[in-house]
């Protein structure tokens, strides 16, 4: 009995850790560049199909695949803030309207990245097996390449959390997020801001998705269902709060583990319950403001 | 001040071409290849999705991505009742029943801002096909369902009645008082409230009349496809096509979403089987181009250089 629930606690954790690197990265989107970005499940798609190609055909480390992904992603990221939604920012009547034509946009942008994907590796399920030897902790049986997912999440999400705590583009990026306008009055270079944002939601993505690969198969079609589960976290959490993101995340992968773990079947639909209760309950989220 | 010639040229000219073209559409069966009238109701049912979706989302500007839930439900209506009951019938449930959700959906989620409004109704159609996949595994033992078959000439004379009832119904809400007070929604939701518009109702009724019509329009199509299953029936591909056409064509104007929504149900039919992933590609790029460089759509396009034609300057001071 204690085994299961160590089992199902420890599961729900290391899929947390997952969700909540991906919804930091879509809470930066959202919350200060305010593009609800459907396309942010494209971006883990990326980085785990090019990390199972750099790891099938040049022996590329998965670990040291982290470091290339992360970067390129961003650098897209940050071109297509560039290209499309600066331009859109510029041209709104108003910020719903941008929210609204932005979230459209990123749809495009879905279309767009996943058939290219399409076109470049097919539809096939790719999976190779990198560190997949057993760890044993208190007598549940996992993966050591999870528990060094589960280790990265964190990693990540507390150097994010202190770069934007302490550096001085962190406190810029808050400072966007609370007011654009008078952040930009203040000499804040907005319109780079925003792209940063975005991009490094991009890396983040990008570098979920290289973890991802490790453990679970890889296609071209698998970008939306992370696209909304980070949604539905980033609303758990808070539209815009990063800590909220990361304590959604964890929040949501146990109680996937444990309903997964009564009805297989339904762990998504439970996800969707949660998410539509929630919006209509508390819209703002656990930790968000109001 | 308004031109008068072209005022009578466009009271007698444009009833006369609706007429034209509604009695070739009425006569096609009778020389028509099969294939024609099988690519015709195909662009006729895009033509149904999308200014459906216009009804509501065009005057309101919120977006809905709900129109795969409401044609799915349209197409299940079909499997279900489709071995017992009569054509006409299964079609007006099937539209009853998209309208009731339309209702429950609506007044539940109405309330919310728009961006909210939009993912609810994208996470309403995940849920809807996750539990019906679960549901059809569990409880009936298989995935998928056999839909009872209806000729092609059936279905195509269904879809044009649709289609012509859509159109008076969305060109009657555009002239009335109920269609102006969906744009004062639209423009400045709070102050179309002050003003005695009861918003949440006008919203929630109009939602549900395009689900109606959508609803109409899957249980019809779903007689062709023989064969169904959640997958199919709730593809949130059904959602996106209809913004887009939408947004394509122009929401500004009645006849924006018809003609996007005809261009693109043309291309797709011809392009999509040989070349998928292009076409799926070449839809994420047009959207794209769409929302930033044309924001009225092709009508809009068009008159603007309607506008800029010489001599066109002094004609609407």
């Amino acid at each position: 009995m204690i085994v299961t629930i160590l089992d199902v606690l420890i599961a729900g954790l290391i899929l947390g850790g997952i969700y909540a690197l991906i919804a930091m990265g879509l809470s930066l989107q959202y919350g200060v560049a305010r593009v609800l970005n459907i396309g942010h499940g494209e971006f883990i798609m990326l980085g785990a199909m090019s990390t199972w190609t750099m790891y099938t055909f040049l022996g590329i480390n998965p670990l040291i695949a982290v470091v290339i992904c992360g970067p390129i992603a961003f650098a897209l990221g940050y071109v297509i803030h560039r290209i499309v939604f600066k331009k859109m920012l510029q041209s709104s009547a108003s910020l719903e309207a941008f929210e609204g034509s932005s979230m459209l946009a990123a749809f495009g942008i879905l279309f767009i990245i996943q058939n290219i994907a399409l076109i470049i590796w097919g539809g096939e399920l790719r999976s190779y097996s990198y560190l997949s030897i057993s760890v044993n902790i208190g007598g549940a049986l996992f993966g050591a390449n999870r528990l060094v997912t589960l280790a990265f999440s964190i990693v990540i999400g507390g150097a994010f959390y202190i770069f934007l705590a302490r550096t001085r583009i962190g406190k810029a990026i808050r400072a966007a997020a609370q007011d654009p306008a008078t952040a930009g009055i203040m000499g804040v270079n907005i319109n780079m801001v925003l792209a940063l944002c975005f991009g490094l939601g991009a890396a983040m993505a990008g570098i979920a998705g290289t973890l991802i690969s490790m453990f679970y198969p890889s296609f071209a079609t698998m970008g939306l269902e992370y696209a909304i589960i980070a949604i539905i976290v980033v609303v758990l959490g808070g539209m815009g709060s990063i800590p909220g993101s990361f304590i959604g995340g964890f929040i949501l992968g146990i109680i996937g583990s444990i309903v997964a773990f009564i009805e297989p079947g339904l762990s998504i639909a439970a996800y969707y319950v949660i998410f539509i209760i929630l919006l209509l309950v508390r819209p703002s989220g656990i930790m968000g403001k109001k | 001040m308004m031109n008068e010639t072209a005022l009578n040229f466009k009271k007698l000219w444009i009833p006369g071409l609706l007429v034209i073209a509604l009695a070739i559409l009425a006569t096609l069966t009778l020389y028509g290849t099969i294939y024609s009238i099988i690519l015709i109701t195909d662009i006729l049912m895009y033509i149904i999705l999308t200014v459906s979706w216009a009804i509501f989302s065009g005057p309101t500007r919120y977006i809905s991505l709900a129109p795969a839930v409401f044609f799915g439900v349209g197409i299940y209506v079909s499997a279900i009742l489709g071995q017992n009951l009569p054509f006409p019938v299964v079609i007006l449930t099937g539209g009853l029943a998209s309208f009731v959700i339309a209702l429950l959906a609506g007044s539940l989620t109405l309330r919310l801002k728009g961006v909210y409004f939009t993912i609810f109704t994208f996470g309403l159609l995940e849920l809807i096909k996750q539990v019906l996949v679960w549901a059809e595994i569990t409880i009936t033992g298989t995935r998928g369902r056999f839909v009872i078959v209806v000729d092609n000439h059936t279905i195509y004379y269904w879809m044009l009645g649709i289609f012509v009832v859509l159109m008076i119904t969305a060109y009657l809400i555009r002239r009335s008082r109920y269609g102006k007070a969906l744009e004062a929604i639209g423009d400045n939701e709070e102050a179309a409230a002050h003003i005695g518009i009861n918003t949440t109702f006008l919203k929630v009724i109009t939602f549900s009349i395009g689900a109606f019509f959508t609803g109409a329009a899957g249980a019809a199509i779903a007689t062709r496809w023989t064969y169904i299953d959640p997958y199919i029936a709730f593809n949130y591909f059904y959602s996106f096509l209809p913004v887009l056409m939408a947004i394509f064509g122009g929401v500004g104007h009645i006849m924006g979403p018809v003609i996007g929504a005809a261009i693109f149900a043309y291309l797709e039919e011809t392009l999509i089987t040989e070349f998928p992933y292009y076409y799926m590609l070449m839809f994420g790029i047009i959207l794209l181009i769409a929302i930033l460089y044309m924001p009225k759509g092709l009508v809009g396009l068009a008159q603007n250089l309607w506008q800029r034609l010489p001599g066109r300057q002094n004609a609407n001071t």
